[in-house]
Formats: structure tokens, C-alpha cells, sequence
């Protein structure tokens, strides 16, 4: 679509404007806008783009694996419907557990790179079942006094302590 | 230490010193990092929260960070000194405003503060004045590895370190530079700048919050792609392609300004000198965009030479010394421009004022500051 006012460069600006129910639009370039003084907010914040993503991603192209669609994470009971409506995760669990559902966002909100390159932590990281388990015993515990199950929750506490050695 | 030991003085990486400090007034560099083991604070529990909370603080309070350190609880915080660190970039306004057991942990010059529970269990940031990325992420870099050293994050060896969100997996870096762009604004061409922005998949934000670029002339331009690329590329890329890039219209404006538009220019800064001089209210927006102005006019003449009748009119106040202090220097701009904040206008008064007192104060303080003595 060509620009209304120059006739000649492409309108990617596309105002629609409402006076007394009167609706009447305008296809104009970004140049053609900005000499008309009309701001063209370029720029999206990371947040916006983000539930932008998710608005426009419905579940059938952007999550697309059946099973992840349905699955709650068993380490904090997270879903995507949760994370469509709240934008983060619930737990490191979660980037296994809806690993390919999340690799579209990934890719979109990284420019296409999906693999981490860059600072690694010095010492010998936690591997990740131990991180699990830690996770796991967290959610029990949570449970357990949840229940008011005193006895269950201490014998959880000093699993804890003994696994994080 | 008490909040009013700092609010009476601007910090000491808003001072105006530093590498390219004419465009570029502040570096920062700051790193999202979780613990291991625990969930994210979305599904966390308060007493999970203040777990984390207490293992953080105890790990960063015990750090040689080279300054006195020290710890504002926000969840127990007024809100006037919540607003009061956000004002002065030491906390984010979800911080602020955000839920649960939460604090920070910062350092008396306030190149450094940490922000436990935010969005993440802990995300550090380092400050300095001026172009100095590198040295903030050499900086940063060395904070974070004393960290590790205590504690154990969440990595994947896939995605690197695990966020709550997403879009900030990979390094958690968040690379930002404050530029200060008057002269793109009054020539016209500050779309130039989104629009480089945009190309490079940069973040384009207002200083102080939501449309304040407006009136500030002060845009915070941050990466957004954390993930596939190292923290030493994405320091190098802001320091050798999008600085200067961004810095280089910002000076051809200048110079058109000096040129072409040498009314336009000296318009602004007579009028921003007038009514600063002289107003007796006025508004923080209105102070934000007047002050702009003269910061642009000392920097012109300090970094181009530039001399006009206004530019000159201002700079003779700059060679004089004013009440209570040297004379006019960027260093007092950037006094007025974040004293004169709202919180930071009430929390030195001593209390709330409503807007029409500290429009009042506000325009006393600038006049005081602007005026020769006698």
C-alpha cells in the first residue's frame, strides 16, 4: 500500500481515527508521519513484547506439543495457561518440563539463538537431578505444613539439609 | 546508615564525570540470578521467600565490596522511601511496589546494589559514571563470582542461568547506557535514534519512569537479546558499534544546532535560564526539561567550544562561584536535577509536602542554586 500523502513510499503507518461515529483512516509512511507530527512509538519494552508473544501465539502454532499443553509441572504444579497469563515461570523445573513449547518464545525473544553461550559458574554447579530433588523435597514440605504434618515436615527439613551438601 | 546519610547529594555516578559523559552521563550492568533448589518467586511461599531472602543477605553482607554495605528492608519500607530509591536507580518500581519478603543490599557510593526477591531471587547491579562498561562488567563480574563462591545458582548448561522470565535467560546480563539526546529532540530527529534502536534489538526507555524522556532528554537504551551471545560481546558491541553510532548524530545535531538553528538553541537556553532564575513554581516535569537545556549548553561549550550569546550568558555563571559552593558546573545540574525529585525534595524537608509546596520548594532550591550571591 502506497503512502497517502507522499504517493510514493510504502504506508506502514496506519491510523484510524473515530469523530463524532464517524470512522475515516489514513495509510501514510514514517516519514510522511513524522513531518505530520505524529509520534510513531518504535520502540516495544521487553514486557510488552513478551505478552505480545503470548497474546498473539495461540495455543496451536506456539505450544504446539499436546502433551506439554496438559501437563502441570510435578515439581511446582505449574501450566502454560499460567504462564500465558502471569509471563514467568514457576520453578528451573519448568524449562525441561515445557522445554518445546517454550523454544518458539525462546527463539523469537533472543533473535533466533537458543543455546546459552557465555559465563559458566566457577565451581562444580548442582547437577540437575540434585536441583530436582531439592525442588521436589521443597514442594513436599510446602505440603506438609500446608497439612500441619509437623513430624513429615521436620524429617523434609533435614532431607533437605542432607541433599544440599 | 540512614536514607537522609545519601539524599542530600547526588551519587557519585551521576556526577557528570566520565568518558563521553557529554552524551553517555551513566553506565550500568546488571545480572538476574536464582538459587538452586528453590522454586521461582511466582510459586514461593513467604516463608520460602524469606528464606531466600536471609540467605542472600547474609552472603552479600559478608562480601569486601570495598564500601560500607549495608540493608533496606522494602516489604517494612514507607513508601516515600520506596519512591526515594527508585528515584535514585537503586531499586526497580516493581521492587518497590512489588509483594512479599524482600530487600536490598547496597554500598554507601552506591555504584553497587542488590535486589533480592525482585523478579528473580537476586539481581546485582554495578553504576558508574560516564561510557564505562567494561570496567562495570569487570566489576560486576568479580561481585558475582565472590556469590558463587557462597552459593549455588540454577544453570542449565542449555539456556545458562534460569530466570523466572524467559526473555532474560542465557547470561542475565542487562547491559544499559543513560544518553542524554536534547539535540536530537530539538532538531527533530529523535525517531533516528528509536530507529537504530529498533534495528539492533535494543530497549529504549524514559529515565525517570514511564514518558519522562519527554521531558529529560534522558533515554536508557538496554540489550535485550541475553541469550547465545557473551557478556564480553554484548559490552563490546555497546562500546565500539552502538555508542559511538548513536553518539555521532547526537553530535551532528549539536552542530547543526550551532550552525543553522543558533536561534533555536539560544531561544531554549535563555528561556530555560529565565525561568529557572525566576519562576517561584515549578512543576518536576517542567524541571526536568528546562534543566536539559542548560546541561546541553555547558556540554556544547565545554566539548565543541561552541560559543553563542546564551551559551555564553550561561557559561559566565559557571567561572562564578554561586551561593554556598563553585561555581556552575554539570555536577550542579545534575544536583538540581535529582534533588529536586519529588521524594527526594520530601524526605530532605522531613516529611510529605503536597505538589504545591514542593512545586515551591523545588523552584526555591533552583533559584538559590542559579543565582550569583548578592
Amino acid at each position: 500500500m502506497q503512502c497517502q500523502i507522499c504517493n510514493n513510499r510504502d504506508a506502514t503507518i496506519h491510523l484510524t481515527e473515530i469523530t463524532d461515529g464517524t470512522r475515516s483512516e489514513m495509510h501514510i509512511c514514517e516519514q510522511c508521519a513524522a513531518e505530520q507530527g505524529i509520534a510513531v512509538k518504535s520502540h516495544i519494552p521487553i514486557n510488552e513484547l513478551l505478552s505480545s508473544l503470548l497474546a498473539s501465539a495461540p495455543s496451536d502454532d506456539e505450544f504446539a506439543d499436546p502433551h506439554e499443553q496438559k501437563a502441570a509441572c510435578p515439581t511446582c504444579g505449574f501450566t502454560l495457561d499460567q504462564f500465558r497469563k502471569e509471563g514467568v515461570l514457576g520453578c528451573p523445573n519448568d524449562y525441561d518440563v515445557f522445554a518445546k513449547s517454550l523454544q518458539p518464545l525462546i527463539e523469537k525473544a533472543h533473535c533466533g539463538k537458543i543455546a546459552h553461550c557465555g559465563k559458566i559458574p566457577s565451581k562444580t554447579s548442582m547437577d540437575t537431578k540434585k536441583q530436582v530433588e531439592l525442588l521436589n523435597l521443597r514442594q513436599q514440605l510446602d505440603n506438609a505444613v500446608r497439612n500441619e504434618d509437623y513430624e513429615l515436615a521436620a524429617e523434609l527439613r533435614d532431607k533437605i539439609s542432607e541433599t544440599k551438601r | 546508615m540512614k536514607l537522609t546519610d545519601i539524599s542530600g547529594d547526588i551519587n557519585e555516578w551521576f556526577d557528570g564525570s566520565g568518558p563521553m559523559s557529554d552524551i553517555v552521563v551513566s553506565s550500568r550492568i546488571r545480572l538476574a540470578r536464582n538459587l538452586a533448589g528453590h522454586k521461582f518467586l511466582s510459586r514461593c511461599s513467604n516463608a520460602e521467600k524469606s528464606e531466600i531472602l536471609e540467605k542472600l543477605k547474609d552472603v552479600l553482607m559478608s562480601l569486601d565490596l570495598g564500601d560500607k554495605v549495608f540493608y533496606v528492608s522494602i516489604d517494612k519500607a514507607p513508601a516515600l522511601n520506596k519512591n526515594f530509591l527508585v528515584e535514585r536507580h537503586l531499586i526497580s518500581r516493581h521492587h518497590a511496589f512489588g509483594e512479599g519478603p524482600r530487600g536490598v543490599v547496597m554500598v554507601q557510593r552506591e555504584f553497587f546494589t542488590a535486589m533480592i526477591n525482585e523478579e528473580d531471587h537476586l539481581r546485582i547491579q554495578v553504576l558508574k559514571a560516564g561510557c564505562q562498561l567494561s570496567q562495570c562488567w569487570e566489576q560486576i563480574n568479580s561481585i558475582d563470582n565472590m556469590i558463587e563462591e557462597k552459593t549455588d545458582y540454577a544453570f542449565s548448561p542449555r539456556f545458562g542461568y534460569l530466570t523466572a522470565c524467559p526473555t532474560n535467560i542465557g547470561t542475565g546480563i542487562r547491559v544499559s547506557v543513560m544518553l542524554h539526546l536534547p539535540a536530537l529532540k530539538m532538531t527533530g530527529q529523535i525517531e533516528k535514534f528509536f530507529n537504530a534502536a529498533k534495528d539492533m534489538s535494543l530497549a529504549v526507555r524514559g529515565l525517570f519512569g514511564e514518558g519522562t524522556e519527554a521531558a529529560s532528554d534522558l533515554y536508557q537504551l538496554s540489550n535485550q537479546v541475553t541469550l547465545g551471545v557473551t557478556e564480553s560481546e554484548i559490552v563490546s558491541q555497546f562500546e565500539n558499534t552502538i555508542i559511538p553510532e548513536i553518539a555521532e548524530y547526537e553530535n551532528a545535531a549539536r552542530s547543526q544546532l550551532l550552525c543553522r538553528d543558533t536561534e533555536v538553541l539560544d531561544d531554549k537556553i535563555s528561556r530555560a535560564m529565565a525561568l529557572l532564575q525566576n519562576a517561584h513554581l515549578v512543576s518536576s516535569q517542567e524541571a526536568l526539561f528546562l534543566l536539559s537545556h542548560l546541561r546541553l549548553g555547558i556540554n556544547m561549550h565545554r566539548h565543541m567550544g561552541a560559543s553563542t550569546p546564551a551559551i555564553n550568558r550561561l557559561c559566565s555563571l559557571c567561572d562564578t562561584p554561586v551561593k554556598g559552593g563553585s561555581g556552575l558546573s554539570i555536577a550542579t545540574i545534575n544536583r538540581l536535577f535529582m534533588l529536586t525529585l519529588p521524594a527526594h525534595l520530601q524526605l530532605n524537608h522531613g516529611g510529605n509536602l503536597d505538589p504545591a509546596h514542593r512545586d515551591a520548594l523545588r523552584a526555591q532550591i533552583i533559584r538559590s542554586a542559579l543565582n550569583q550571591q548578592g
